[in-house]
């Protein structure tokens, strides 16, 4: 039995491929994406295992607002200098060194634009002279307050070079003028640190700028007398200092920061097993068509197995060995093919950080467990169901070759309605938030139930929709072939299709949100910023772009300009929790610009220690008018703030908003986004250059008028929009091989047909024409079914978020369109290799011989 | 129109010296060794032979399904050997039908449709006329609508026959048609194929090993072992009987 499976499975090796090539691109997702974050994540420990080289022991004081790495960069308060001569005296310390570093010194490149990050950390710091990790690669250390000395990786990023006069943002104040005295680079040759880049300046100009008081460090780092274990020191430090400090050796740090990274990176990494599992779906969907083709076509030699005593055991056994078979190796070429993508992606990763150096891949036991785990097990369940089937037809039905009846197809469309209806009860329990804490869990089962639900309902479908389509091209004798080929096996058309909905749906489902959310926002702007020019830039990091506050009051001194408010936020800790906080310029602003109204107290003045919420924050805490709350901001000393207002929620003015003067300790204290509004009868043409010439010293940020504000706002979600859709166009490319695929197991399975059809006439290009029409009637009907399910899956989406604000509902038409006109396109590429085949085939030995 | 039968007619197929050998060296096998033959307009030819004498493929080199090795081949006023694909197609279009054994109906469309299948792959428009006829000879009106999967053996095979004779071809070939019929069906068949040349002159060459099936013929061509080495006008199946006796004996007498 064994032998005789092994032959018959060598003996059919086009039909090897293809089956095995679904599970190969399923692991390959899986494995890769295991692969990638394990390279990444050992490269990152490799960067951080010695960023703190020749540290044995920080000193940083306690951070006021606690932040994760998705946050932004931790800010340890400044302390004063005594600190620091408390921790050199502490016995067991050979040395002690006061250190400013903070995130936020932006340096403006050669093409008058800061250097932008999109992520790492953009350090201002305080030169203390080379140490095991920093070395000068030219020039010197920074003497004089107007000299920096920057990391190579830095001046190639901003082109900068040695004994330039260069520009700086800081935090704190308007950008200065540096010249750059010296360039460094870090021990094994590096240009960066994880892509982080570091302005040192020296030590009072460090801070000056970045702590914004003279005297005052943020952290100590320690070296340790010889014979002193860094533990050991660590806690004689902390005793020394006292509670308000974190003491670290520099190992927990590096630690730490690897830490962060990594849970940025694992983020990242459920998004990669995310696709990977769409990925599989439809890779499943591949393969059990697969398997059901091939027991299809094997249904004669296996009836002739049983006739010849084989047990059904055994028939099944064959089957099931034959699965085993292909699942091992595609496997194992998925695992090398995930092992690959993997590299590339960590390679891309690495390039796009700034050139990281990759640590050596690793090839982590999760991903070769997973491959060989996914690669087996859904390949044999896919084998062991048509088998079964197949075991069950009686042996001389079998081999007589009486042409397959049509099963009916009662049970499979009552299933499918079954498993829908499952589907839909979820993603309404997940979408109307009755699904307890499991919200995510829920809507996810919902969608993934929804789909397996109408991919079982398609072979009902398929009928009169295929039919339907198919009349479009059964003007040509092809045509008519090829329509009714593509309708001469609905389950098997249905599966294939069913592959392509699951992508397409997504992508349309996606759209359909974002777009809505996009619509629904930028109408909102329309309708309640009342301001004809913004301020603002574009975010690639964690940390917002800023500007000067300066601009503000001579923006407002410009003829004809009514009102200039700028915008501050920050995370703060407020009565105890964790909240975002906004703090405007002008008071006035609330009203005047962003149409808010006042549902309690008085919202037009702000006084020290007084605050605004909105309706929704005062019903969520409890609060009222005259509610006292002890609020944290990043600086400073916590005190109390009270209530004196409450206005209505929107969807732009929500949370809690303090008075001007709280921005002064919010992390970054400079303007985030200005707006200003003109006199009646001002043009903004006359305003906007002028305004313009005011941010020259600023030039992470523009003046656009209102309408290029909301656009490019709203633009940011066509980023993501983006980027979801290259990741889901993998699901489509699984799905146009499914197509292959199936069209060439048919061509297989009609060879004899295709021989009789060149017998009595059917030209090579007419033969090519039926099997592409078969294709694209197939994809088109699978991109039809995912644009209805997508479309509807976002609408319920949609629906729900109408309390949120969602209120448009976008069609995304052109993009329908285009996923429809791909299809065709996608059906015609599908068919080329199977139709060349199918051309191609021997007219007399199909006809002749079996 | 029986007349036909016994006018001196032009052959509307024709081998000359034809050789054909499969494979080389040790595994070579020489199928046909220097077949001459005319097939004439309007009768019925049986080509008989012993199983892997070389009827099939005396047959496929006939209808340009197979190319020869040596020889010419052609089919009325056209030239079979060294066209090329599109000629071969062509000619199988316009000038040949088709009979297999294996009835070989597409099971996607109906009896009509898989009937006028030739002349709608050739865009052509069948003869109102003739496709009655045709019809109403292999008694499948009630039928037409049918799926191949819902019509029996035999009458699978007289839709494949009413598809070969619809076009009207310059000739039809036939390869052991009534081999997967029984006795009866057999007979269903092949009395219509002789009605088909007796009544309305068509050209049949059917290849068969069935000295019953061979006395329907008009002529009898009889192969061994790649040759052709005898020939019976007008049989009757005894006399087929008798022929092949013979053969067998001088084969065992010769091996
Ligand atoms: N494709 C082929 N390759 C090799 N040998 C073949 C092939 N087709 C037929 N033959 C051989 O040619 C001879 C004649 O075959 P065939 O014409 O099919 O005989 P018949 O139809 O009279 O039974 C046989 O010996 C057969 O084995
Ligand atoms: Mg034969």
């Amino acid at each position: 039995m064994f032998r005789a499976t092994l032959k018959s499975l060598l003996g059919r090796k086009l039909r090897l491929t293809l089956s095995g090539l679904a599970v190969v691109l399923g692991v390959m997702f899986v494995s890769g994406a295991f692969v990638l974050t394990d390279t990444l994540g050992r490269t990152f420990d490799a960067i951080f295992a010695d960023a703190y080289e020749g540290v044995d022991v920080n000193v940083a004081a306690k951070p006021k607002i606690a932040m994760s790495e998705m946050e932004g960069e931790q800010a340890p308060p400044p302390f004063p200098a005594s600190t620091v001569e408390k921790v050199r005296a502490v016995p067991g310390v050979a040395e002690a060194t006061g250190v400013v570093a903070i995130d936020g010194a932006r340096l403006i490149g050669s093409n008058g634009k800061a250097v932008a990050s999109f992520g790492p950390p953009q350090l201002g710091e305080n030169w203390t002279g080379e140490t095991d990790l920093i070395q000068l690669r030219e020039g010197r250390g920074a003497k004089a307050a107007d000299e920096i000395v920057i990391n190579k990786g830095l001046a190639d990023a901003g082109k900068v070079k040695l004994g330039d006069r260069v520009g700086v943002l800081t935090p704190l104040e308007p950008k200065q003028q540096f010249t750059i005295v010296g360039i460094f680079g870090y021990s094994g040759g590096r240009d960066s640190i994880g892509g982080s880049n570091e302005i040192m300046f020296t030590t009072p100009v460090a801070q000056r700028l970045m702590l914004g008081e003279p005297d005052t460090f943020n952290s100590v780092s320690v070296k340790a007398a010889d014979g002193v274990s860094p533990e050991s020191l660590r806690d004689s430090v902390a005793s020394a200092v006292g509670g308000g400090y974190d003491v670290k050796t520099g190992k927990q740090l590096s630690e730490e920061a690897a830490a962060g990274f990594k849970e940025a990176l694992s983020f990242f990494n459920r998004i990669l097993l995310g696709f990977a599992a769409v990925a599989l779906l439809v890779g499943t969907f591949l393969i059990l068509n697969t398997f059901s083709i091939i027991v299809a076509q094997r249904t004669r030699e296996l009836a002739l197995m049983r006739a010849i005593g084989a047990s059904r055991r055994q028939m099944i056994g064959s089957v099931v060995l034959e699965a085993i078979a292909v699942g091992l190796i595609a496997s194992v070429l998925g695992l090398g093919a995930g092992i690959g993508i993997g590299a590339l992606l960590a390679w891309a990763f690495g390039n796009l950080a700034g050139g990281l150096t990759l640590a050596g891949l690793g090839i982590p036991a999760s991903a070769v467990i997973s491959a060989f785990a996914v690669g087996l097990v859904i390949t044999v369940v896919a084998a062991l169901l048509p088998a079964l089937r197949a075991s069950r037809i009686p042996p001389i039905a079998a081999m007589q070759d009486v042409a397959t009846p049509d099963r009916p197809l009662t049970r499979i469309t009552v299933t499918g309605g079954v498993v829908s209806a499952v589907g839909a009860v979820l993603l309404f329990l997940g979408l109307s938030g009755n699904a307890g804490g499991n919200t995510l869990v829920t809507i996810l089962g919902g969608v993934l139930f929804a789909f397996i639900g109408v991919a079982l309902l398609t072979p009902l479908i398929s009928r009169p929709v295929v039919s339907l389509l198919g009349a479009i091209f059964a003007w040509s004798v092809p045509g008519k072939l090829g329509r009714l080929n593509s309708g001469r096996n609905p389950r098997r058309t249905a599966i294939t299709a069913a592959a392509l909905m699951v992508g397409i749906a997504l992508v349309t489902g996606v759209t359909v949100i974002l777009d809505s959310a996009k619509s629904s926002i930028s109408g909102l702007a329309q309708d309640t910023i009342k301001a004809e020019l913004v301020i603002a830039g574009v975010q690639s990091g964690p940390r917002p772009p800023t500007f000067d506050p300066a601009v503000l009051e001579k923006a407002a001194a410009i003829p004809g300009v009514q009102l200039v408010d700028g915008e501050y936020g920050d995370l703060a800790v407020v009565g105890g929790e964790r909240t975002w906080v906004a703090a405007s310029s002008d008071d006035a602003a609330l009203r005047q610009i962003f149409g808010v109204q006042p549902t309690a107290g008085d919202i037009d003045r702000l006084g020290p220690n007084q605050m605004l919420v909105s309706t929704d924050t005062a019903e969520d805490r409890g609060l009222s008018v005259g509610s006292t709350v002890p609020v944290q901001l990043a600086r400073g000393e916590p005190s109390t703030y009270t209530v004196t207002g409450i206005y209505g929620s929107s969807q732009l003015t929500n949370g809690v908003i303090l008075p001007a003067e709280a921005a002064r300790d919010f992390a970054i204290p400079q303007p985030i986004q200005g707006f200003i509004q003109l006199a009646p009868g001002i043009r903004v043409a006359d305003v906007q250059p002028q305004v313009e010439a005011l941010l020259a010293d600023s030039p992470e940020v523009s003046v656009a008028d209102r309408d290029a504000f909301i656009e490019q706002q709203a633009g940011q979600v066509d980023g993501l929009l983006t980027m979801i859709q290259i990741l889901l166009a993998l699901a489509i490319v699984i799905a146009v091989l499914g197509i292959v695929n199936t069209l060439a197991l048919s061509v297989l399975e009609r060879t004899r047909e295709l021989g009789l059809l060149r017998a009595i006439g059917l030209r090579r290009a007419q033969t090519m024409r039926m099997i592409t029409v078969e294709a694209v009637v197939i994809s088109v009907f699978g991109a039809l079914l995912g644009v209805v399910v997508g479309a509807g899956l976002g609408a319920a989406v949609v629906e729900a978020l109408k309390d949120e604000g969602i209120t448009d509902l976008v069609l995304p038409w052109t993009q329908i369109g285009v996923a429809l006109g791909l299809a065709a396109i996608v059906g015609v590429v599908a068919a080329i290799l199977p139709a060349a085949r199918a051309a191609r085939i021997n007219v007399l030995g199909a006809i002749a011989h079996d | 129109m029986t007349a036909t039968v016994g006018r001196q007619a032009q052959a509307a197929a024709r081998a000359n010296d034809v050789w054909k050998v499969y494979g080389s060296g040790e595994a070579q096998v020489v199928a046909l060794r220097g077949v001459s033959a005319e097939f004439e307009q309007g009768r019925f030819t049986a080509i008989m032979g012993p199983s892997g004498s070389g009827k099939s493929t005396l047959m496929h080199c006939l209808a340009g399904l197979d190319s020869v090795t040596r020889g010419t081949v052609s089919i009325g006023d056209t030239t079979v050997t060294g066209l090329g694909d599109a000629g071969l197609t062509k000619l199988r279009r316009d000038k040949v039908g088709f009979i297999f054994q294996q009835f070989n109906l597409l099971p996607t469309l109906s009896a009509k449709e898989n009937i006028l299948l030739p002349l709608s792959i050739a865009g052509r428009k069948p003869d109102p006329a003739w496709y009655d006829i045709v019809i109403d000879t292999v008694g499948l009106r009630d039928r037409l609508d049918h799926r191949p999967a819902q019509l029996s053996g035999g009458q699978q095979q007289r839709v494949a026959c009413a598809r070969a004779l619809v076009s009207r071809p310059e000739v039809i070939f036939a390869d052991e048609p009534t081999g997967n019929l029984d006795s009866r069906a057999g007979a269903e068949v092949l009395n219509f194929l002789r009605n088909s040349v007796r009544e309305h002159g068509q050209t049949i060459v059917m290849v068969t090993h069935d000295p019953t099936a061979a006395a329907y013929a008009d002529r009898v061509v009889f192969l061994a072992d790649g040759q052709i080495v005898s020939e019976l006008i007008e049989p009757t199946a005894d006399t087929v009987l008798d022929t092949m006796k013979k053969l067998d004996a001088s084969a065992e007498v010769n091996g």
